[in-house]
């Protein structure tokens, strides 16, 4: 199959709702993918499985500030310029590019990535969902080594970055953003198609355009929703409180949601840093990551983001399991609630559910 | 009468144009309702004429605010649009979403004379990402018919040179207007751009509403100053208004604030608009509209306007009413509009309305006593009309909650020829309070509006901080005075900051508002 420009607002609705409160403003992204197969046609997805084993994969993901984003945005040359960057290196060009993220923005600009350079959309990302730091990756955890970074910038600087490790290439490419005017475009773990084997999580680009879809033309969308995720639904309520701070280049925060119709007199509070990360009902955890919790408008089912937040809004807070890959132990060092300052032992959402029976 | 200055509020709103005459005390001395006409101008022109019918001393009159939707009609209805040659500055940037690429079709083709992303624009930190080519703009110039430009450089609210350099040459070596988009918008640069294509476009219909309002004083022999209402509840001068009339959208809503807080004395409340079809509800914050943070379209394209933040919910006079199953009602959506005089059942009509049910409910507006011995009021309606007016003020009052963020500490005002629809009480506000003219509210609000003035950068975070706000202060000062507002009289009004993430140095994101009364 391909992705065409009838599939962008379902793949970006679907992306949101990956986001799990986080991952970035999906419209520009949509905006560039439909510009850039109306220049170069529609993006051929392909699963890890039609790829010859050498065929080289490169995982793209625009980094640095939203704001700055949403005001310069990426030139057209940027994914070209990488790519041939990463053929002076390997020798043979590029097969495919694969999203990092397919939660929010950087799941929906690669279909653009990929028009500018005539290749295949590869069905897999490295995450599932969204993360805030470059190293909560799928290559990551899978062993693989953080030994090349590859990043182009909006006037055409290209920046190649060979760290000993994966705390390095985050601290590398940070700086390399911030003197590109905090904004680029970056291409790290570059990989075979046989190394990707295990170390990415396949099929995210199809089941996003499965989720956008779901609530299409649908009386019921929250349901369609809840049905197509294989979600549990912690609460439908008011948003009553939003507390933000932004700390170290986070966006930290609680929201507080109380319970409305069945779920009245229940409240549900959401810790929030970038992305919705734990919630809580009378101190116990309801879900946590590297779980997906996203808050969804209980009438349409659209995805809120945590910037989005604010009191009134009725909602509805979906929580559903994480690829296994994120609960294996290196997983969830990399990913767990400790990893974002939680002192909790992280308990998968079906045990949670099964805990607690609720109405 | 006092001996003194007069002054006339006019606002256009979608069904009624409304019209008042405050006198120096600020006392209401004439009011008018008229219906609204497809042009507009005629029914600003009866409206007018109404209140003048009231006032002897026409000479006293020394200005004349207007609130219009001339420019809203223009950009939906696509008429009158003028061409725009689209210009952004900063290639090689931002060259994977061309200008008006989220525009629709329709739109788009009235209004684009063509689209050029060019060298220029600068990074966050102020930095050139490339110089400005004024071959390159002068060889797209050239190659286009249009009537005015627009100008989109990227970070050009934080670093306005370019702009302004590029807005010379295309008024010196072209003769055409310019829009900057630095004096449009804020931060986000295609919903930046949008608004100021928009700009460019109603040039035209910004011309037409000064000449139709001009003419119209001229011709019933009124020195008046003319001024316009723009859509965080301030005036602009005439003058202003032609080089920004993308500001008056959304005026209406602002005005009906403005004037709620002027006619109950409350500077922090909640304001609900009762019209024939719909009711709006906004916040008061210190006397002003409480903005939107959402981003705001206008006819299908998005843009980065502060706005009221309003909350429209489908409930007005003229709201249906539909008996459903043995027990239910339905309210709405659909209204009777401006045919409610016929179809209500109040007057003698077929059609179950909001009204009836109110009228029923003992809600009748106090010129109206007459209503409830009119139409049929028997046992078969007066089940339904109890259950809608139920189901009303549970509509009501959710949205009431949905605005309040939580304080029930703050009244409720409610204005709008339908505010005796609401209840004498709701749950999350103080009290209601159902101020004298409440039905010409928007055009109170018109006729007692300040000029204002703002700005939007991003500024140091270090020890130059403080300065650097000091001098956008002066700044939005400054815009305040050029937009008519008396320079004693001028002060900040809204200062905000909002630290930035993710840059070498720190940086803060910094909104002033200045605004102050109008110069003698």
């Amino acid at each position: 199959m391909s992705i065409d420009i009838s599939d962008i607002p379902a793949l970006a609705r679907g992306c949101a709702v990956l986001g799990t409160g986080g991952g970035g403003d999906v419209r520009t992204g949509s905006l560039a993918a439909i510009r850039a197969i109306q220049t170069y046609g529609p993006v051929p997805l392909v699963e890890l499985a039609e790829l010859p084993g050498d065929a080289l994969v490169v995982p793209l993901s625009g980094i640095g500030a939203p704001t700055v984003s949403h005001e310069m945005i990426h030139s057209e040359d940027e994914a070209k310029r990488i790519a041939e960057e990463i053929e002076r290196i390997f020798g043979r060009p590029p097969a495919a590019v694969m999203s990092s993220e397919i939660g929010g923005s950087n799941g929906v600009a690669p279909v653009a990535w990929a028009a500018q350079l005539g290749l295949p959309l590869l069905d897999a990302d490295a995450m599932g969902r969204a993360f805030p730091e470059v190293q909560m990756v799928s290559m990551y955890v899978a062993g693989l080594p953080a030994d090349l970074v590859v990043m182009s910038d909006v006037v055409g600087n290209i920046v190649t970055i060979r760290p000993i490790d994966g705390l390095w290439s985050e601290r590398l490419a940070r700086a390399v953003c911030v003197a590109a005017g905090s904004t680029a475009l970056m291409a790290d773990y570059v990989l075979t198609a046989a190394q990707a084997r295990g170390a990415v999580i396949e099929g995210t680009v199809t089941r996003a355009l499965a989720i956008g879809r779901a609530t299409e033309g649908t009386a019921e969308p929250l349901r369609a929703l809840e049905e197509r995720l294989g979600a549990a639904r912690l609460i439908t309520g008011k948003l009553t409180d939003v507390e933000r701070r932004t700390t170290g280049g986070f966006v930290r925060g609680t929201a507080t949601i109380d319970g409305t119709g069945d779920d009245r007199g229940r409240t549900l509070t959401l810790e929030l840093q970038n992305e919705n990360l734990v919630a809580l009902e009378n101190g116990r955890p309801r879900a946590m990551v590297p779980d997906l919790i996203t808050v969804v408008d209980t009438e349409t089912a659209a995805a809120v983001q945590t910037e989005g937040l604010r009191y009134g809004q009725r909602v509805t807070v979906l929580a559903w399991p994480c690829d296994p890959l994120w609960r294996t132990p290196k997983g969830l060092e990399t990913a767990g609630p400790r990893a974002f300052g939680y002192d909790l032992e992280y308990v998968p959402i079906e045990e949670l559910v099964k805990g607690e029976p609720r109405g | 009468m006092a001996e003194g200055a007069l002054r006339i509020g006019i606002d256009v709103g979608g069904t009624n144009t409304d019209a008042v005459v405050l006198d120096a005390s600020d006392r209401v001395i004439a009011k008018a309702k008229r219906p609204t006409t497809p042009d507009v101008t005629a029914g600003l022109r009866a409206a007018l004429d109404a209140v003048l019918a009231e006032v002897a001393a026409w000479e006293r009159i020394t200005r004349v605010m207007l609130g219009t939707t001339h420019a809203t009609n223009a950009i939906l209805e696509r008429r009158n649009l003028g061409r725009v040659a689209v210009l952004r500055l900063g290639a090689p940037a931002t060259t994977s979403v061309p200008p008006l690429s989220d525009w629709p079709d329709d739109l788009r083709k009235a209004v684009s004379a063509g689209e050029a992303i060019v060298p220029g624009g600068h990074y966050v930190d102020g930095r050139e990402i490339s110089p400005l080519d004024l071959g390159a703009i002068r060889r797209f110039m050239d190659g286009v018919r249009a009537d005015a430009v627009a100008v989109t450089g990227v970070f050009s609210p934080a670093s306005a040179d370019q702009e302004r350099v590029v807005e010379e040459l295309v008024g010196n070596e072209y003769g055409l207007p310019v829009s900057v988009s630095h004096e449009i918008g804020s931060l986000g640069l295609l919903e930046r751009e949008n608004a100021t294509v928009l700009n460019a476009a109603l040039y035209g219909v910004a011309a037409h509403v000064t000449d139709a309002l001009v003419t119209a004083l001229a011709e019933r022999g009124l020195g008046a100053q003319p001024y316009l209402a723009q859509n965080d509840g301030t005036l602009m001068t005439v003058a202003h208004a032609a080089r920004l009339p993308v500001s008056t959208i959304g005026s209406g809503p602002a005005n009906s604030l403005r004037g709620a807080a002027f006619l109950s004395g409350a500077r922090d409340a909640i304001v609900a608009d009762v019209g024939g079809t719909s009711t709006d509800l906004g916040v008061l914050v210190g006397g002003f509209p409480r903005e939107s943070a959402a981003a705001v379209e206008i006819g299908g394209v998005l843009t980065n306007f502060r706005m009221p933040d309003i909350l429209a919910i489908a409930l007005g006079g003229g709201t249906v009413l539909r008996a459903a199953g043995a027990m239910g009602v339905r309210v709405g959506p659909d209204s009777v509009g401006y045919r409610i005089a016929e179809e209500a059942l109040v007057f003698g009509g077929s059609t179950m309305t909001l009204t009836d049910a109110a009228v029923a409910g003992d809600r009748v507006p106090a010129d109206a006593a007459g209503w409830r011995g009119k139409g049929d009021m028997s046992e078969t309606f007066r089940d339904t009309l109890q259950r809608a007016l139920a189901v009303a003020d549970a509509m009501v009052i959710d949205a009431v909650d949905r605005m309040a963020l939580g304080r029930a500490d703050r009244p409720l005002v409610a204005v709008g020829g339908g505010a005796f629809l609401l209840p004498a009480e709701i749950p999350g506000v103080s009290r209601v309070i159902r101020p004298e003219h409440a039905e010409v509210a928007n055009a109170v609000g018109a006729a007692i509006a300040l000029a204002s003035g703002r700005v939007d950068t991003i500024l140091p975070a270090g020890e130059s901080r403080s300065k650097a706000i000091e001098r956008a202060k002066e700044e939005a000062a400054a815009r305040a005075v050029a937009a008519g507002a008396d320079p004693a009289g001028v002060e900040i009004v809204d200062l905000l900051e909002v630290p930035l993430s993710y840059l070498s140095e720190p940086a803060v994101r910094v909104h002033v508002k200045a605004a102050g009364p109008l110069s003698r």
